[in-house]
Formats: structure tokens, C-alpha cells, sequence
């Protein structure tokens, strides 16, 4: 982990992993949506409407997964004090707060057909509007502060405190009784799920990861291009 | 040990002598209250339906508004540095500074609750179920509150930011405080609920001054 602390070397190795994780994710992205909006088939109960799932379910996945993501890197910062740890905390949360606000859109205009309301006050919506707003607070925190060193400190300590949230999503279909369906996916042995369905759902949840690794590689380039700048700035101040 | 105690005394004692401070939280915690009849109506029913949510949700924001009197005031006139130079861990430094600021809120917002609540015509199962809730959960907003007022320490707008961090992670308090006294109200038992949130308590008093400790060690550094 250490030999990828180094701003310079991440620089070279993202370079080269972009135009992959790119293409990877654009491809993936067409035939899932493709396969996912046409060729698969429509559910016996929920008719077409169950094509929302292709979009609703990966966001939800990657809203939690940028979620680890920056807990993780906020703890390896706050630990090593890697510098770019702490900017992988910081541009993972706005990525994860778009995936985060992309599920509840997309779980809102599923649930009016389906359950007759945009929203209701259950467990798991609930804990996903929390992230929501766990999300926009450190990104609050992050920049409140003059010097970015402080507020990336700051926001590793409310990224690490808000983890706790994390699990409760996850575990918060079957503590509670709730509307929201229990994981149909990840359970152990065979999914409850079609083949039909599930391929085309695992091709957009790869799409999307491979999405959110291109967006997270592009914004931590420019976030090192900028503290390059802030620095020249900082020494013609200085030196003048 | 010690050092709790004459952190306590100190903040104790600083809060009586300008005493105004935490007369005006309880004052505003009071006020908000009695805005909700005039808001809502007068029909008890309707008031005994929303009593055990506004007394939670009112008690959340005076709670919020009192922390910045945390650390604000220690960390602008230098005491903050001394006391995390002091021979003794700062959380429980923080300890001390919670329990001071629990204290000098949380037991008024707890004492002024059952008047209110009688106000807004909540029956007796749900007062005393009232009762204990805050008792279990107004220590954790305090603890909560001092990771977020030690995370803002020197922030541009500080007051807004700290609302933002804090009130998501009140929320559980909230909910489990509220389906207590509900379920008292309804004549089911809420033990399930009082139990949650002695688990949150029991959970917050180790973690949330580590939290802080880390937080203040940032601030100050």
C-alpha cells in the first residue's frame, strides 16, 4: 500500500488504468442498458417497472462501496498520514453522494407504481437518506476549513464516525421489519433471483463500479494538480 | 479520576456564573414547545398524538444549540491547549466537559419535559416513559454533539456545519426515544426501545471521546 502513496507513481499508474477503466465502463455501461432495458424480460408482477432495479440497485451498491471507500481511506490518512489517502477520501464523497441520491430517485419512482407512494418512512430508506446526508456534511467539513490539511483531518474523523450508519443500511431489511425487500442478491446459495435478471444486473453493477474507479482516478488527479498549484502560488506569495 | 471531577467543578462553576447561558437554552427549548398548539391547534387528541415526537425533536435542537458553548470558549482564550497538554488522557478530559455540559442541559431539558409534556396533554404511561428515554438519551446527545462541536473548531460558519453533522447522526436517538413513550402511550411495552437506547448510551460514553480526543488533537495541532 505504501508503494501507492506516492502522488508521483499514482500519477503514472492512472494514467495508464484510465483509458481502461473508461472503456471498461462504457462498454459495460451499453450492454447492460441494453440488455438490461430490452432484452430482459419483464417481471410477472411488477411488469416493466422492474427495469428501475437495473439503475436502482448498483447506485445503492455504490453509494455504500464509496462510503467504505472514503471510511477506509480517512482511516489509512488519519494512521500513515498519507496525503493521498486523504484525497481519495475527499473525492470519493461527492461520487458516492451522486450514487446515493441517484438510489433514492430512482427507489422513489419505483415504489409510487409499486407500493403507491414515493416514499415511506422505513428502515432502510430512512438509513439511505442518513447516508445522504452523512455525505453532504463531510463534504461540508471538508471545505469549511482555510487550510485543505485540517479539513481533511476533520472530515476522516466524521467519515469514520458516520461509518456506523453503514452496517445499519445493510443489515436494516432484515433487523426491521420493513417494505423494502429483503437482499435478494447476495443471499447465501442460490439467488432469488432469474438468470435473466441477474446477469444483466451484475453487468450494470460492474458498469457502475467501473464508472465510479474512472471518476475517482480523474478527481484525484486534479486534486494533486491543484495542491501543485496552490504550492507554486503559496511560494511566488512568498517570494514576493 | 480526579481530573473529571475538577473539570466538571470548573465548567460547573463557569456555567453558573454566567448562568444566563443555560437558562436561555432551556428557554428556547420551552418556547418551541409551546409554539406547536398554537401552530397546530388546541384539539388535545391531535397534541397527544405528536406530544412525544415535538418534546424529542425540540429537546434535539435545544441540545444542538447549546454546543458551542463546548469548546468554543476554551478553544478561543487558549484553555483547550493547556488542558490537552495536561498529564491526563484527554478523553477523559472530555469526559468531564461532558458530563459538565450534560449537566447544565441535558438534566434541565430532562427536569422542564414532564411540564411540557403535560401541555401537550401526554398521558401518564407515556410521561414516565418520557422520562427514562431522556434520561438514557440526552447524555447521548451530548456525546455525540461534542465530536461534532470539536470537529467544527475554527470552521468557517461553524454554528450551520455543526447542525449539518449532528442532527443525521441524532437520529436514531430520536427514533428510539419516540417509539419508547409511543408504545407506552399505547399501553405495549417500550423496555425493547429503553433498551436500544442504553445500548447507544452504553456504546457513545467509551466511543464518542475517542472521537473527540482525535478531533481536538487536530484542532489544536
Amino acid at each position: 500500500m505504501h508503494r501507492f502513496a506516492n502522488p508521483t507513481r499514482f500519477l503514472r499508474l492512472s494514467k495508464v488504468l484510465l483509458p481502461w477503466s473508461g472503456g471498461g465502463g462504457v462498454l459495460l455501461l451499453v450492454v447492460g442498458l441494453v440488455w438490461g432495458l430490452w432484452f430482459s424480460p419483464a417481471d410477472y408482477q411488477q411488469g416493466e417497472t422492474v427495469r428501475i432495479l437495473y439503475i436502482h440497485v448498483p447506485s445503492a451498491w455504490m453509494g455504500l462501496f464509496a462510503y467504505t471507500v472514503m471510511a477506509g481511506a480517512s482511516a489509512v490518512g488519519l494512521i500513515w498520514k498519507h496525503p493521498l489517502a486523504d484525497l481519495v477520501a475527499k473525492a470519493s464523497a461527492p461520487v458516492g453522494a451522486a450514487f446515493t441520491f441517484v438510489c433514492l430517485v430512482t427507489g422513489a419512482l419505483w415504489g409510487k407504481p409499486m407500493w403507491g407512494t414515493y416514499w415511506v418512512w422505513d428502515a432502510r430508506l430512512t438509513s439511505m437518506l442518513i447516508l445522504l446526508f452523512l455525505y453532504l456534511g463531510y463534504m461540508a467539513l471538508v471545505n469549511a476549513f482555510d487550510d485543505p490539511g485540517r479539513g481533511a483531518r476533520a472530515g476522516a474523523i466524521l467519515a469514520l464516525v458516520g461509518f456506523v450508519n453503514v452496517p445499519v443500511i445493510k443489515f436494516s431489511v432484515d433487523w426491521w421489519n420493513t417494505l423494502h425487500q429483503p437482499a435478494s442478491v447476495s443471499r447465501v446459495g442460490v439467488p432469488a433471483m432469474a438468470l435473466e435478471m441477474l446477469l444483466p444486473l451484475l453487468v450494470m453493477g460492474g458498469a457502475f463500479m467501473f464508472y465510479y474507479v474512472t471518476l475517482l482516478l480523474i478527481r484525484v488527479r486534479s486534486e494533486i494538480a491543484a495542491a501543485k498549484v496552490r504550492a507554486i502560488r503559496l511560494a511566488q506569495g512568498h517570494g514576493a | 479520576m480526579r481530573a473529571i471531577v475538577h473539570v466538571i467543578r470548573r465548567d460547573l462553576h463557569l456555567a453558573l456564573r454566567q448562568g444566563a447561558d443555560s437558562l436561555m437554552v432551556l428557554g428556547f427549548f420551552v418556547l418551541a414547545v409551546v409554539l406547536f398548539p398554537f401552530g397546530i391547534g388546541p384539539e388535545p387528541h391531535v397534541l397527544e398524538r405528536i406530544s412525544a415526537g415535538v418534546v424529542w425533536v425540540m429537546a434535539l435542537l435545544a441540545a444542538l444549540l447549546s454546543l458551542d458553548r463546548l469548546f468554543q470558549g476554551d478553544y478561543e482564550d487558549g484553555t483547550l491547549d493547556l488542558l490537552a497538554l495536561a498529564p491526563v488522557p484527554l478523553t477523559w478530559i472530555i469526559l468531564g466537559k461532558v458530563a459538565a455540559h450534560w449537566l447544565t442541559t441535558g438534566l434541565p431539558l430532562l427536569a422542564v419535559a414532564p411540564l411540557l409534556a403535560m401541555l401537550l396533554q401526554m398521558k401518564g404511561e407515556g410521561m414516565v416513559s418520557l422520562m427514562a428515554a431522556m434520561a438514557l438519551g440526552t447524555p447521548v446527545l451530548s456525546l455525540i454533539g461534542a465530536v461534532g462541536a470539536a470537529l467544527v473548531l475554527g470552521a468557517r460558519r461553524g454554528g450551520v456545519l455543526l447542525s449539518l453533522l449532528v442532527l443525521p447522526l441524532y437520529i436514531p436517538v430520536l427514533v428510539f426515544g419516540v417509539a419508547a413513550v409511543e408504545a407506552a402511550g399505547m399501553g405495549l411495552d417500550g423496555g425493547g426501545s429503553l433498551l436500544i437506547l442504553g445500548a447507544l448510551l452504553c456504546a457513545a460514553v467509551p466511543l464518542c471521546p475517542l472521537a473527540t480526543a482525535a478531533a481536538l488533537r487536530q484542532a489544536l495541532a
